[in-house]
């Protein structure tokens, strides 16, 4: 269709020649090419997520039915769920490993190991990864840190079940609780293990994205997707080995008997040796991390939006400097508000102040996101695949659940609503379910990239975003007020409190919703793996898209590009781009990739 | 016979089904745009956009409508009301904002739908439009920020003034206990080496300091309206927050720490019950209680362990009582004081000890027979 854009693959010579033979296991398991790393990385990830999802249906039966006997219970918590009642200890287990495997598995080396992945390398127009080996390594770590998270689900006294924060002392003494035996220590190597693979995925992306741009393709020209990958790396890379440090200390504390966060304790008739510890301090290390990787986790889906918004609205997305600027904005400003999470921990209030300061600043380039995505959409002709519609509701659900984040981000609102529902409400919209939109679209949007031009099902697609759009509103919109009435989270049951019984019905009414959605993420998977081996193949370039990965051939092959990489010549967003007399650059096509010179009497007028 | 009459049937259901998934795979388009959004498709779903437009605001009607009146009381603090107030104002914000902007995105995903031949608006930028928007949260973020600090700063500035009655809110899983100054309103110096679960100096309180004499430990808090009250938080084994959601009051239990937050209690546990909203939740909560063969529930202010702190996290409470200060007076003028309970019946308490140890987990058991009363 668009015949301009083969003009740079005029000089076919092949400068990436080393055709090396490829077996099974070099090719699909222990590969180095990063396309099939990042299909790895996704499987995975949709498996974990796959188990995560689960493990929420069953605490919100446990919820909405307290203390009632469901066979389910029995047959999948077996010896934890006696009659099929579900046991308070393995109620506190489920909600920690769902959180666990949410954020850091699915959310954020599902979604960001899969798309940066896949991405960074095709639409900045490089061969591969900096270093494939470095790449491979990255994933079999978090491959081996998720085995051994699964693994811990089955020891003896149970899986972790100090919330998926693990504050100490709970998570540092086995008699404080079960879970915080073998379970807490699996729980601990295999995150020790996620960091370092996190951590050898985002060098990879910065030095790729700083060195193996194509020609042309300046920081400023680059995709929004690779700005937010590039970032997420980057806060990836200085918050993580806080999170390795924190882990390293409670491993001490567990095991060698120091007193990093343990201090002053008497559990079960004695008083233990440590002295001197603060759990504060693990607080500060836990969150230091914790709250950039909400953004870790936000900042790829924000940017997977922003490509796959511009493209099927037809027109450039609105504002790509202040799109730039509001990412980095973001992402500094992530890495000073961490004591958000703290305000009632004990700690200085004047803290508090200055943390309130830098949290409700976050709100600033937030709201300028979310504008410009508004106005991207305003006089667009809109194409509403099931990947618009998944990053329309992304920034629908990133204002409703963001617009919260003012109350809790205030340290005196919060004295009331922290730790309740209301503050589970919260993140789940704003980055459980905006995160999850992000990672949908990307999923529907390069799934002919990923597998060979096979395409997903639509109208699949549309039924699993109108079920889940509508589900997640479901459940978390009256959650929001079940948290006002002041009902604690990580509560077993809340019939011990008579104030609560009223909200039991409501309890109901989210349970229903989330079901529902849960069973519509079967018909996802369903066209997931149907399409993989039945999937209509569409054209090359199915969304008619200016970024350089629609240049490659649908077959995969070793360096992206069988003749030479092409050169940039212009931004990402020329969408419906046109010369003064009102006619398209290109005649009869609204969109001008990248790889495509500046036209004779075009004004390069973008960003 | 009849098995081989299911199978059958089976069988053709079977080939049936897979006739008609064929046939329904040969009526679709064979184009290679054929998983790619039509006219058509871009119609349905920018009407469903609209239509999930008034879902989003169904919702929210439906919710308050149906939710509002089960939030929490009035604030029965001083300070509450300050916060009740910077709530409310945040929350108009936020739903004149929700409203707004949900509006414009789905309308605008509505009203722009696709259609071939349309031709979008190539708008890249608009400098006065993004700072219009820039400055406008930052003015209005502003001003929540120095109010939300001023009332912070007013709650959190905990200090002596107006002789403050001091209490010490004791966490241990899965309990809470108060203590009291007493007379001299001092708490006696405690540190968890100090607990003598035989002596049931179970807060481990410092024998030899003067100060502990007087000092009462209760398993249900009492507090004289209208006097300020400084907590003192402690914890013994884990990590616990004292939650009193009707004070809008919450401060975490640390181990190895004392936390600390103050209020001044407004309303007394009798008028609050006699507050309509109150009246009306009683009513509510009783019918559903009745229908599952619950006891009645009386409205009390209450207590709640709001920070993870294991099993039992679930049922960690204690009681609230406000009264007036003459009741306040009777009532702790009843309770033994430390050095009556402990320090001169050592040897009665002992003996009772060991009957409860010969029982297992002594310092639980006792504990729970406290609070029973």
């Amino acid at each position: 269709m668009s015949e301009v854009a083969h003009v740079s693959h005029d000089d076919h010579h092949d400068d990436h020649g080393h055709h090396h033979k490829e077996t099974f296991i070099t090719k699909y398991i222990f590969s180095q090419d990063h396309k099939m790393i990042s299909k790895q990385y996704l499987i995975t990830g949709l498996i974990m997520g796959f188990i995560g999802i689960a493990m929420s249906l069953l605490f919100r039966m446990q919820l909405a039915w307290p203390g009632e006997s469901f066979g389910i219970f029995e047959a999948v918590l077996g010896k934890w769920a006696p009659d099929g009642v579900m046991d308070a200890d393995i109620y506190l287990a489920l909600v920690t490993i769902h959180g666990t495997l949410m954020v850091f598995f699915v959310l954020t080396q599902g979604l960001s190991g899969t798309f940066s992945n896949l991405l960074i390398p095709l639409q900045i127009g490089a061969r591969d990864m900096a270093s494939g080996f470095m790449n491979m390594i990255s994933y079999w770590m978090f491959f081996v840190s998720s085995v051994i998270m699964i693994i811990s689900l089955f020891v003896e006294a149970g899986p972790a079940a100090a919330g998926w924060t693990i504050y100490p002392p709970l998570s540092a003494l086995p008699m404080a609780q079960p879970g915080s035996g073998m379970g807490m220590t699996l729980w601990l190597v295999s995150m020790a293990i996620f960091i370092a693979s996190s951590l050898l995925g985002s060098l990879n992306y910065i030095v790729t994205v700083i060195n193996l741009r194509t020609k042309g393709m300046s920081m400023t020209r680059l995709p929004l997707t690779i700005w937010a990958f590039f970032v997420t790396a980057i806060i990836g890379v200085i918050s993580f080995p806080v999170l390795l440090s924190a882990a390293l200390l409670l491993i001490m504390d567990r095991s060698f008997g120091t007193s990093f966060f343990l201090s002053d304790i008497f559990i079960q008739g004695e008083v233990l040796h440590y002295q001197g510890g603060s759990p504060v301090l693990y607080e500060h290390l836990f969150w230091f991390l914790g709250h950039p990787e909400v953004y870790i986790v936000l900042i790829p889906a924000l940017g997977i939006t922003s490509e796959v918004m511009s493209t099927n609205a037809r027109k450039p997305i609105f504002g790509y400097r202040a799109m730039v600027a509001s990412i980095l904005a973001i992402a500094f400003l992530s890495t000073i508000v961490w004591g958000h999470h703290m305000f009632i921990s004990g700690m200085n209030p004047f803290l508090g102040s200055v943390f309130t300061f830098t949290t409700l600043l976050i709100a600033i380039p937030s709201a300028v996101k979310a504008f410009n995505y508004i106005t991207t959409l305003w006089k667009g002709n809109l194409q509403l695949n099931p990947a618009m519609l998944f990053s329309i509701g992304l920034v629908s659900t990133f204002i409703t659940g963001g617009l919260t984040g003012i109350i809790l981000g205030d340290s005196t609102l919060d004295i009331n609503v922290h730790d309740t529902y209301f503050v589970v409400a919260h993140f789940h919209l704003v980055m459980g379910i905006s995160a999850l939109y992000g990672m949908f679209a990307g999923i529907y949007h390069w799934f002919p990239k990923m597998f060979h031009g096979r395409m997903m099902n639509k109208n699949l697609g549309y039924v699993h975003f109108w079920i889940t759009a509508v589900c997640a509103y479901g459940v978390f919109f009256p959650m929001h007020f079940v948290g006002m009435a002041g009902v604690p989270r990580r509560y077993y049951e809340n019939t011990a409190f008579p104030m609560f019984d009223e909200l039991t019905n409501v309890q109901v009414l989210m349970t229903v919703f989330a079901i529902i959605a849960g069973l519509a993420q079967l018909i996802f998977v369903y066209n997931f793996i149907s399409s993989i081996f039945y999937g209509k193949k569409g054209p090359v370039n199915p969304w008619s898209s200016n970024t350089l990965e629609w240049t490659t051939p649908q077959e995969h092959i070793h360096g992206n590009w069988p003749g030479e990489i092409p050169h940039v010549y212009r931004w990402a967003y020329d969408y419906s781009k046109t010369y003064e007399n009102g006619e398209y650059i290109i005649a009869g096509q609204d969109f001008v990739p990248q790889n495509v010179p500046l036209q004779e009497n075009e004004e390069e007028l973008n960003h | 016979m009849t098995a081989l009459l299911t199978f059958t049937v089976l069988v053709l259901v079977a080939i049936a089904i897979w006739q008609m998934t064929k046939i329904f795979e040969l009526s679709q388009t064979k184009t290679e745009r054929a998983e790619i959004a039509n006219d058509s498709d871009n119609k349905n779903n920018g009407y469903l956009l609209f239509a999930f437009l008034i879902f989003i605001y169904g919702i929210t009607i439906f919710s308050f409508a149906k939710y509002y009146k089960m939030l929490l009381p009035e604030a029965a603090s001083e300070h509450g009301g300050d916060y009740d107030q910077l709530m409310w104002v945040s929350f108009a914000i936020i739903f004149f904002v929700q409203t707004i902007t949900q509006a414009l995105l789905h309308y605008f995903g509505y009203k722009y739908r696709g259609e071939k031949g349309r031709k979008a608006l190539f708008f890249a930028d608009n400098d006065r439009l993004e700072f219009i928007w820039t400055i406008i949260p930052v003015i209005v973020l502003a001003g929540l920020i120095l109010w939300g600090l001023y009332t912070w700063t007013n709650i959190m500035d905990i200090n002596e003034d107006d002789d403050p009655l001091i209490v010490e809110l004791y966490a241990q899983q899965f309990n809470w206990t108060a203590r009291y100054g007493g007379d001299d309103n001092v708490l006696g110096e405690a540190n968890v080496r100090l607990i003598d679960i035989a002596n049931a100096n179970v807060l481990g309180i410092d024998e030899s300091d003067p100060n502990a004499e007087d000092d009462i430990i209760v398993k249900e808090l009492h507090l004289p309206v209208g006097r300020k009250v400084n907590f003192k938080m402690r914890s013994q084994d884990v990590l616990h927050s004292a939650y009193m959601p009707h004070f809008r009051a919450q401060m975490n239990c640390v181990p190895g720490m004392i936390t600390q937050f103050s209020f001044t209690p407004t309303i007394t546990t009798e008028e609050m019950r006699l507050n309509p909203d109150v009246v009306d939740k009683v009513k509510r909560t009783n019918a559903i209680r009745a229908q599952k063969g619950d006891d009645p529930w009386e409205f009390d202010y209450i207590l709640l362990c709001n920070k993870i702190c294991g099993k039992s996290h679930y049922n960690m409470q204690m009681k609230i009582i406000v009264e007036t200060e003459e009741e306040f007076n009777a009532w702790i003028a009843e309770q033994k004081t430390f050095k009556e309970s402990v320090m001169v019946d050592e040897a009665e308490v002992e003996t009772e000890e060991q009957v409860a140890r010969t029982e297992g987990e002594a310092d639980v058991e006792s504990e729970e027979s406290a609070s029973e009363e």
